[in-house]
């Protein structure tokens, strides 16, 4: 199970977080601390798996962004690499040749995309294409409410004229 | 509208936030910030709630507290359309957590969601629920979810099997609810429905026994299948991951297969031809490839024995672990830790490669190297392995050091073929790293070299080079001035050499120096000095050339401001100053340490229970001054409160140092009482005599007597109100009766039995009894002698018998060693066993005791426990 994920600027920024076990806020910016500090200093030759509190660490860095999930000793270290390569070859396909700005100014778009990948710490789909359809399709209908609602206060505006 | 009304986008927020140089100014934007949604929120704006929302979690992304957001994702989930509910459900995800309060409101929302006619809203409400549900959120949703398991989208039906996961992990009671829908999940092609139901399968497996059984009944051969097509399947684009059919899918049939396989041999023979398949067909050039070939040796290694497939296992380990990439290195070393109980030859084999691996520039696998290793030692290989270790220890991080030297100190210790090779061992490790190992290891290593006798003088010697070269290290100089003190005269005069060494020429007066180093080293912490304080007094008489010296060096702590010191540095001054005649028998050497006993403590079996019957009553932190930590005032305060204690720590010290001269003064006196008496006699003044405030004050009173040199001795001493120093003095026997009568077994005070007091069965079972006889002495109501009697009915030899008892805080209970404790069988002879115990409130409560006893029969442990709360009322 992935107890959480990170998505960690080279500078230490946070860029997403997303918890599946409970943590306390207090408790959410330690780890954050404390892990930021773990995995940024490590050289690019090195493993990608690092042992915390008896858990593991699985991190991957693409550019500047670093994706961390964490896991429990027993799991799949290497499928959890994979999946974290699942996730950035959506968000690419998604964003077209995804960069640091665009997880900035479309967080809650990496969140959704994210929920569509992994629910209760696990992964739901393994399908890119059913991923990006799933999103498409709900992205649409946030546009077409949108555009009732426009219509319709347009109506309204020119009625009270 | 409302001045303050967020008319900024969010664009435009993370924009300004981002444009920010300082971090005050970053701090100012988002006050800003958030005092304009706190308006809005509380002016309940509509329209610009969801962008307020997005806007929270993002300055709750950068750290800021955005509590008095949470209401507004509730009201946004409560909203009729599709775009409030997800925004609204992303915050609930994002800005509470299933601990709050606030969650349950949420609980009537998640319903209505979950019965929505539109597909997407059921899908956010199942992910949140899957997310963030509490226990009871679980339990209310539970029926909905289960319901959705058959839904027809399959996107749907995913979602609700994960989010069943979510549930049966707060409530594990419901999980046979969901078994049958999990099984016609299974049957299903999704990929992504397939992929769910197995996890939950997995799940389900791992609360639920019953379901793991029905599982392994209805499924394996139907999962075993799936495998198979997926190995075999052709190309599909969708979910191609460099050449491999969905390996996402494959690892979790290949989990769920471990999980079914494990114990059952049908079942394991059921999947070993798949299994084989994917061992030998998955390409293992990509990670997808080693990610399934990593889950296969683990199932292989689980499911139940098929030698042909291990081997195949191991093999790819093998393969693993020579891989260029640092990540197959380490999950070969994660694996073979698991394979080494499967089968530890093939992993020896790997002996080489693993140990290369501790050497990694990368923490992470040395770490699991490391541990590897550990577990690879065994009497053949032992010395090569250490040596590798050791000779590695020069060069390893310093941050690695201490894993490492804990792993070496335990593996030296386990299973060292002889004494020399131990010590010569720790030494080494203790020059390398001495500042990095535990208090323990050090303790050890003197409990070892006191019982290798012929060593003694090998030993100092090795030390007094170790601490030339290596004075740095604390442990090395802890040790070296403990040996030098005690072994002194071999090291000066190369006593007991061994052929392989090579012989120094030290004088008194280097060995002095050594300590002197060592005491005036600003790095050397309290123990270390009081360490050495102790060894200079040892030395005072064993070299008596550099006596002056000595004194010198020891009055100059006389001023220090640690209180252990100063009071020790005086103690020992006036020893040196006025006791001449018995310095000698005061410093003798130590005895052995017994290291069964050692070791016994060390695992921890003896928690705070006293315990004496192994005859022995010299515990193990007797010659390690470690005692002198805490000031003796703590000590004795400590064993006050904590009868257990007694004979532990803190009489020790003093046992250490009068141990000695109790047995000076007794065959002065006439008597010959063996040493070990000599010192029980002494454990029991400290026990029973000397409350703290007493002891409080004898600092003040050996002031007193080093500024008055007038008074006599005697009365110096008598003024100290510590009995024992009284005893040293072998003053004429009456008024040590005097002084002594409260106090129990001295040879003057004949031992009479009150008959008031009825014998107590204390303890009876149907082969051991146990039987309690008080006696007290006049004009101490509080104390209470009693004689217990253990008497073995059943015809069986009991072995390494040991009784053991615990008593409240206003009891001070002490032990004195056992007859015997070897209780034959029969009834043909018992042990019995001195216990004393003083009531604090003697009149107010009445006794009452815990007790323990343990014994061998046949080899075997054995434990009976008890509490006797049915002592005579005025005890």
């Amino acid at each position: 199970m992935i107890h959480f994920v990170l998505l960690i600027s080279r500078q230490g920024k946070v860029r997403l977080t997303k918890w599946y076990s409970p943590y306390s806020q207090k408790e959410r910016s330690k780890v954050i601390r404390e892990l930021s500090g773990m995995i940024l200093s490590r050289g690019p030759k090195l493993c990608n798996f690092v042992e915390w509190r008896g858990f593991k660490v699985v991190y991957k860095r693409y550019a500047s962004l670093y994706f961390c999930m964490c896991i429990n000793q027993e799991d799949n270290e290497l499928e959890v690499l994979e999946i974290i390569h699942h996730y950035v070859e959506i968000l690419d396909r998604y964003f077209g040749s995804v960069c640091e700005l665009d997880l900035i100014f479309n967080f809650h778009k990496a969140y959704y995309i994210l929920d569509e990948v992994l629910i209760a710490g696990e992964l739901q789909e393994s399908s890119k294409k059913t991923v990006a359809r799933l999103v498409a399709t709900q992205d649409s209908l946030v546009e077409a409410a949108k555009e009732e609602a426009n219509s319709i206060s347009n109506i309204i505006a020119q009625a009270t004229k | 509208m409302n001045p303050f009304s967020s008319e900024t986008r969010l664009r435009d927020m993370i924009r300004a936030i981002r444009a920010c140089k300082t971090a005050a100014e970053e701090r100012a934007v988002v006050r800003k910030e958030c005092a304009s949604i706190r308006a809005a929120v509380s002016d309940n704006d509509n329209d610009y709630r969801h962008r307020n929302l997005a806007k929270l979690m993002f300055i709750h992304m950068l750290g800021y507290p955005t509590h008095f957001g949470q209401m507004e994702c509730l009201k946004l989930i409560a909203a009729p359309g599709f775009p409030e509910k997800r925004i609204g459900y992303l915050g609930l995800m994002l800005l509470l957590d299933e601990r709050q309060e606030v969650l349950m409101l949420v609980t009537n929302s998640l319903k209505q969601d979950l019965n929505h006619t539109n597909q997407y809203i059921v899908g956010l409400a199942l992910c949140a629920l899957g997310n963030i549900s509490s226990a009871e959120m679980a339990r209310d949703l539970a029926p909905e979810v289960e319901r959705l398991l058959q839904f027809r989208d399959p996107n749907v039906r995913k979602k609700a099997a994960l989010c069943s996961i979510r549930i049966i992990k707060k409530v594990p009671d419901l999980a046979e609810n969901f078994v049958n829908p999990v099984a016609s999940l299974l049957k299903e092609k999704h990929h992504g429905v397939l992929l769910t139901a197995i996890q939950l399968c997995a799940d389900l497996c791992t609360v639920s026994e019953e379901a793991l059984e029905y599982f392994r009944k209805k499924c394996t051969e139907g999962l075993v299948k799936v495998l198979k097509d997926a190995v075999n399947s052709p190309y599909a684009p969708e979910y191609d991951i460099s050449g491999i059919a969905d390996p996402f899918l494959q690892i979790r049939l290949l989990r769920i297969l471990r999980i079914l396989g494990h114990g059952d041999a049908d079942a394991s023979d059921l999947m070993n031809d798949v299994l084989a398949q994917v061992a030998t067909k998955t390409e293992s050039n990509k990670n997808a490839g080693n990610a399934i070939l990593y889950e296969c040796v683990e199932t292989i290694m689980s499911i139940e024995d098929s030698g042909g497939l291990r081997v195949l296992a191991i093999n790819i380990l093998g393969r693993f672990l020579s891989n260029r990439d640092n990540n197959i290195r380490y999950v070969a070393l994660n694996m073979l830790m698991k394979a080494i109980s499967v089968d530890g030859q093939a992993v020896q084999r790997h002996r080489a490669t693993i140990l290369e691996c501790v050497k990694d520039s990368d923490a992470s696998i040395r770490k699991r190297a490391l541990e590897l290793v550990y577990l690879l030692v065994n009497e053949t290989n032992v010395k090569p392995l250490t040596k590798e270790l050791i000779d590695y220890l020069e060069v390893s991080d310093q941050d690695f050091k201490g894993d490492l030297t804990a792993r070496i100190c335990s593996i030296v210790e386990k299973l060292s073929p002889q004494k020399i090779w131990y010590i010569d061992q720790m030494l080494k490790v203790l020059c390398e790293a001495g500042n990095y190992v535990k208090d323990e290891v050090w303790h050890g290593l003197i409990v070892v070299i006191t019982n290798s006798t012929n060593l003694h003088g090998y030993t100092v010697r090795s030390l007094y080079r170790a601490i030339q070269t290596s004075g740095d290290q604390e442990a090395v100089v802890r040790v070296a001035v403990w040996c030098i003190g005690e072994y002194g005269d071999l090291l000066v005069n190369n006593i007991g050499m061994l052929d392989l060494e090579e012989p120094i020429t030290v004088t008194e007066n280097d060995a002095v120096d050594v300590i002197e180093a060592a005491i005036k080293r600003h790095t050397s912490d309290l123990t270390t000095r009081a360490m050495c304080l102790i060894a200079l007094l040892k030395l005072s008489s064993r070299f008596p050339s550099c006596s002056q010296r000595i004194k010198d060096i020891v009055n100059q702590s006389k001023g220090s401001l640690l209180l252990e010191l100063q009071q020790r540095s005086i103690e020992f001054d006036s020893i040196l100053e006025k006791h001449q005649n018995l310095r000698s028998a005061l410093v003798e050497r130590m005895p052995v340490l017994d290291e069964a006993t050692y070791s016994g403590r060390r695992a921890g079996s003896l928690p705070a229970v006293a315990s004496t019957s192994q005859g022995n009553p010299l515990q193990i932190p007797n010659g390690v001054p470690k005692t002198m930590d805490a000031p003796l005032l703590d000590l004795l305060d400590l064993s006050a409160d904590e009868p257990a204690l007694q004979n532990s720590s803190g009489p020790n010290f003093l046992q250490d140092l009068l141990g000695g001269d109790i047995l000076s003064s007794a065959s002065q006196s006439g008597t010959t009482q063996p040493q070990k008496s000599g010192t029980d006699v002494l454990l029991d003044l400290l026990s029973t005599g000397s409350p703290p405030a007493q002891n409080g004050s004898s600092t003040a009173d050996i002031l007193s007597i080093s500024q008055d040199n007038n008074k006599t001795s005697v009365d110096a001493l008598n003024s100290l109100s510590s009995p024992m120093v009284t005893s040293v003095q072998s003053t004429p026997a009456s008024s040590i009766m005097d002084l002594l009568d409260t106090f129990g077994p001295s040879p003057t005070v004949p031992k009479d039995n009150d008959p008031a007091y009825p014998p107590l069965v204390a303890f009876e079972s149907s082969s051991l009894s146990l039987i309690f006889n008080f006696s007290k002495q006049p004009g101490s109501p509080q104390i209470t002698q009693i004689e217990a009697t253990f008497t073995n009915k059943s015809s069986d030899i009991y072995t390494d018998f040991i009784f053991q008892a615990a008593v409240p805080k206003f009891l001070q209970l002490h032990l004195e060693p056992a007859s015997s404790n070897t209780l034959p069988g029969s009834g043909n002879g018992s042990i019995t066993q001195k216990l004393r115990v003083t009531n604090n409130q003697h009149g107010k409560k009445s006794l009452v005791m815990r007790i323990r006893i343990s014994y061998k029969l046949n080899n075997k442990d054995m434990l009976e426990e008890g509490q006797i709360s049915n002592f005579p009322r005025d005890l």
